[in-house]
């Protein structure tokens, strides 16, 4: 099951890019049970907790894909697509995984899986032992229809303000965190219902 | 893609302020009362997304507000678009006091999904998860077709199985059980309908297809998630549902919840159960459904087996048998796991699958769960998989190291079993130099694995081995790069950092000349011998300054440490001594990757005298190589660190009395050792004069080293390994650890969590924490804030860098502190004009009977 996914920006590597990492969008699917904290503002402090883990996770991926993006050498002009309908080459793209200890920063010990597409970062937060082949197909998958779909790579779109569209995919594609085994006949099935829904 | 447009409504988002989110709060509330469901009601939805999902805090929305959001999600004419965003703001405001969401079974299976998306983010605080499992359940009960459409929920019934395991009772997890094998054993093996069939077609368009394999050719047995169509039915939603979440439901409703069976019982159950297999298969139909699902799920993963086999036409499906198989794999190894009579039918289809994949590059991936699957069970099938571990440890770290995600799940797998490998942890052991192929090329996310695995690899058999091959790790990473150039150009992206060139390194791997040092870097497995491989050093020198050398220079003394705390704990007398050598020896033979020596001095000075510490006579026995050492080195200046702990404990041991609490014998008199009486005082004098003479500016930092006291002084050179050292100590593990960390802002400063004090007294030292090393590791296990977005640094964090002058003010007084009145504090004095100090130039920390 994938405990979390989230959608933040990369500074290009070897620059002195003062900006900071951050996160577009996060889904948590179904949070850890919170604990028993009789003090006032227990949902207050709850609800901050979870939006640092996520931080945490989108720092950890973004420091991840700047070393493997200098040790590979990649120019930082990479960052950039060269043209919008250019077709995306995810197979190739930074990736990676990598693993959190229990209580750092989740509750239960959880491996995170990640994809660096130009200056976005996709990862997932799963919990131990899934399926990582199936985990990373499913996250290549996710952002090839985030990028069809919400059109990223076009000069001057924004997903900020497009949630409903990711939420859209998710709902499909990563029902309440449940990776799917899903053909490319599924996968196409589904595409159809989401376009029918979001007509593009 | 994220432009300054972006940036400046995220912070817009960020800054609205209470009054205006009020009224634009009480806007949506009048689009919502009135059910206008257009598009503005939909930009505002999304903008209060974003109002609520940018910042950390709490944002306050009004209770109208709130209870409208809720009411849209129960709407049954609302467009998808708004209520998923009305589900995501309420999720985002979680957990909430405020909100009344229930589950109401009336709702479509959609909403329903959505209500139960918005429970789950409460935190389970009163309860929610199982009040949602309940009513998935009574929708599994019901089986009217009019009903929610169970394909939505049994992903919600997936969730509640891992969010709150106890939740169902015996008979609803029967049902469950029940219901998953009617779905992965009986899905319909016709397409599904168009949805909507036109006046115009005729009866025979209409007719549905049958379906077919992933290589085209019409399916001869049941439906699985390889199965494909134009269309699916709803039953086959509901098996591709079933599989995904099939391995979870095993080993929640398994024997003791867990699946697990007791180790010790295990080797029992399945002697005496391979006689009664046959019963088991044949009688499958009668089985009680716990027992018909384990069936069920057995026979699903053999015809996944058997579909994986063939040639998919799409390349997404190609992909889809490659994760198949290794979920196949996985739940074989539950099933075996939990019911011991599927061993002997599960053995030979995979042995056969692992013969099938150990030739394909394209499915190593599979071999991870296989061996897994043989480790676990190998021994008690009787079966010699040696050869499976064999061709894992031997072949694929050489040919795929440079796979990241490989590389990460190999070592998770050595990491994660363990436990299971048994007698075959000396096949584990031996393989070190193949393993440490992937920390060499993937070192950001492996440090931190290899600090946990390293322990079990560290045998007193190969310890020295293995201790010259961390200290040798950028420059494998430097070799591998060149093995990655010189392999025939593949079609894909090159590997390695194509704007790098080293002709001269290049033509150095291919002359035959060096083969020997290159080919004993890359062995694959642990060869007894040692190899100078100090020509290397220079050959590759055009290599050390790249960028993944780098990083794995940067990881090199935290495996360190790790392999130090783990050494001392197997190692004996003769063994200590050997490594005592060792790191003498290896300091001026290192790598040139820039800053490395300095780093790896300053771990190795504080090893040899945690060694010390741990051997006392180690300084007697070894006393002419130290000496030796002392009065050979070249460049002392680069290696001061050292020097200083050689110095420092045969001071300390000197000045103590004379007699010998380990019994060791005496040492005979030697003409080039000074007599007991008279070493001490030539060992302080020397120690002294090669001091002043050597590194007088550093004086004070000997001092403090000597006394143990974890401060930073300021120097004159900021890369010099003593700062370096010195930062160590200090606990600081901001930017100079990584290149790539550099503490831009107040929230990756926050987010370094102390590293260990360096502790003269203490003998061996705790390893560095692996989250100081490589990425920003959350600070929140620390108890500290992480700062972040909009974050602030922990009072205490910011500014604390060595040299500051709150710094050296505290440095001062400790030091005033320790050495009693008449010291002065002179940063600048030479360790020679220093008032001699009673007990010698050093004191009493590095003096182990003194403790």
């Amino acid at each position: 099951m994938v405990h979390a996914f989230l959608i933040h920006t990369l500074r290009a590597p070897n620059t002195e890019d003062t900006g900071l990492c951050r996160v577009l969008y996060s889904c948590v699917f179904g949070a850890e049970k919170s604990p028993d904290d009789p003090r006032p503002h227990g949902a207050e402090r709850d609800r901050l907790l979870r939006k640092e883990q996520i931080l945490a996770v989108a720092r950890q991926v973004e420091s991840m894909c700047r070393l493997q993006q200098q040790a590979s050498g990649r120019p930082p002009m990479d960052l950039q697509p060269q043209s919008s309908d250019e077709q995306v080459p995810l197979h190739e793209a930074p990736r990676g995984a990598f693993r959190l200890a229990a209580e750092n920063p989740f509750q239960e010990p959880r491996t995170v899986v990640w994809l660096g597409v130009f200056s976005l970062g996709f990862a997932l937060v799963l919990d131990a032992h899934e399926n990582l082949l199936l985990a990373e197909g499913t996250l290549r998958l996710l952002a090839r229809l985030l990028l069809d779909h919400l059109r990223l790579l076009a000069p001057g779109t924004n997903l900020l303000l497009r949630a409903d569209r990711i939420e859209g995919i998710l709902t499909r594609f990563l029902p309440h965190g449940q990776l799917l085994f899903l053909n490319d006949q599924f996968v196409q099935g589904l595409e159809k219902e989401l376009s029918a829904a979001w007509p593009r | 893609m994220f432009s300054a447009g972006a940036e400046s409504l995220l912070h817009q988002a960020r800054e609205i302020q209470d009054e205006e989110l009020k009224k634009f709060c009480s806007r949506i509330s009048k689009l919502l009362q009135a059910e206008d469901l257009g598009p503005d009601t939909l930009d505002s939805l999304q903008r209060l997304f974003l109002i609520i999902s940018a910042t950390k805090y709490n944002r306050r929305l009004e209770k109208t507000c709130v209870d409208l959001l809720q009411a849209t999600l129960g709407m049954a004419a609302c467009p998808e678009q708004l209520q998923v965003l009305c589900a995501a703001i309420l999720r985002e405001m979680s957990p909430s006091d405020s909100l009344s969401l229930v589950w109401d079974h009336t709702q479509n299976s959609r909403q329903l999904s959505l209500v139960a998306s918005v429970l789950f983010a409460q935190g389970d605080r009163n309860e929610e998860v199982s009040a949602v499992g309940q009513g998935v359940l009574r929708a599994l009960e019901s089986r009217q077709p009019e009903g929610p459409s169970l394909r939505y929920l049994l992903p919600i019934m997936a969730k509640v199985v891992v969010l709150s395991p106890g939740t169902l009772q015996e008979d609803q997890a029967t049902l469950l059980s029940k219901r998953l094998v009617d779905w992965l054993r009986y899905a319909s093996l016709q397409q599904g309908l168009p949805h909507s069939s036109s006046f115009f077609s005729t009866p025979r368009a209409r007719q549905p297809g049958p379906i077919t394999e992933v290589d085209g050719a019409v399916a001869t047995d049941f439906f699985t998630v390889l199965s494909t169509g134009h269309r699916f039915t709803e039953d086959q939603w509901l098996n591709v549902q079933a599989f995904s979440m099939l391995r979870a439901w095993l080993l929640h409703s398994g024997p003791e919840g867990l699946g697990i069976l007791d180790t010790d019982d295990r080797s029992e159950q399945e002697g005496s159960t391979l006689s009664v297999i046959s019963a088991t298969s044949s009688a499958g139909r009668l089985l009680p459904p716990r027992e018909r699902l384990r069936e069920v799920a057995f026979e699903y993963c053999q015809r996944l087996i058997e579909q994986s086999n063939r040639r998919a036409l799409r390349k997404g499906d190609s992909d889809l048998q490659k994760a198949c198989l290794v979920e196949a794999v996985l739940v074989l190894d539950v099933l075996c796991r939990q019911d011991p009579s599927f061993l002997y039918r599960s053995l030979s289809c995979l042995k056969t699958l692992h013969g099938r994949v150990r030739g394909d590059p394209a499915s190593v991936r599979v071999l991870l769960p296989l061996a897994r699957f043989f480790l676990s069970h190998g021994e008690a099938a009787a079966v010699d998989s040696e050869a499976v571990y064999q061709h894992l440890f031997t072949r694929i770290p050489l040919e795929q190291f440079h796979s990241p995600m490989l590389a990460f799940e190999f070592v998770q797998f050595c990491r994660d079993n363990l436990h299971l490998f048994g007698g075959h942890l000396g096949t584990l052991r031996l393989s070190f130099p193949n393993l440490f192929k992937f920390l060499a090329w993937n070192s950001p996310p492996l440090t931190s694995e290899f600090v946990a695995l390293l322990p079990a690899l560290v045998d007193a058999g190969t310890a020295l081995e293995m201790l010259h091959a961390l200290l040798d790790l950028p420059c494998l990473t430097a070799v591998l790069d060149l093995q990655l150039r010189s392999l025939p150009a593949s079609s894909e992206r090159p590997l390695w950092d194509t704007s790098l060139r080293a002709p001269s390194c290049l033509e150095a791997f291919r002359d035959p000349k060096f083969q020997g040092l290159f080919q004993y870097l890359l062995r694959p497995k642990a060869s007894g011998a040692t190899e100078r491989l100090v020509p290397l050093y220079q050959l590759l020198q055009p290599m050390a300054g790249c960028a993944r050398v780098a990083q794995c220079a940067e990881a090199v003394p935290t495996l360190l440490q790790t392999f130090f705390s783990a050494v001392t704990q197997v190692a004996d007398g003769a063994l200590i001594n050997q490594l005592a050598l060792l790191l003498l020896g290896r300091s001026d033979s290192l790598y040139p990757a820039p800053g490395y020596a300095a780093r790896v001095h300053s771990v190795l000075s504080s090893q040899f005298l945690a060694l010390c510490t741990l051997k006392p006579s180690l300084v007697v026995e070894l006393a002419r190589d130290l000496l030796e050492f002392l009065g050979s080195v070249n460049g002392l200046r680069s290696r001061a660190s050292l020097v200083t702990s050689v110095v420092s404990p045969q001071g300390g041991h000197c000045a103590d009395d004379h007699t010998d609490e380990a019994g060791l014998p005496e040492p005979r008199p030697d003409p080039q050792v000074p007599g007991r009486g008279g070493r001490e005082a030539s060992w302080l004098s020397w120690g002294r004069d090669v001091a002043s003479e050597v590194f007088p500016s550093r004086c004070l930092e000997m001092m403090a080293a000597a006394q143990g006291l974890s401060v930073a002084v300021k120097d004159e050179d900021p890369d010099s390994e003593s700062s370096h050292q010195l930062h160590a100590q200090q606990g600081g593990c901001g930017s100079h650890l990584h290149p790539g960390h550099g503490a831009a802002d107040p929230a990756e400063d926050a987010q370094c969590g102390p590293v260990c004090a360096h502790t003269q007294h203490g003998g061996v030292q705790p390893p560095i924490s692996p989250r100081c090393q490589h990425g920003p590791a959350p600070g929140l296990a620390h108890g500290q804030p992480a700062g972040g977005e909009g974050g602030r640094p922990p009072a205490g964090m910011k500014g604390q860098r060595p040299g500051t002058p709150v710094q050296m003010k505290r440095v001062r007084e400790s030091w005033e502190r320790r050495q009693g009145p008449g010291w002065a504090w002179h940063p600048q004095r030479p360790m020679g004009l220093a008032p001699a100090h009673p007990l010698g130039f050093v004191s009493e920390p590095f003096s182990p009977r003194q403790r």
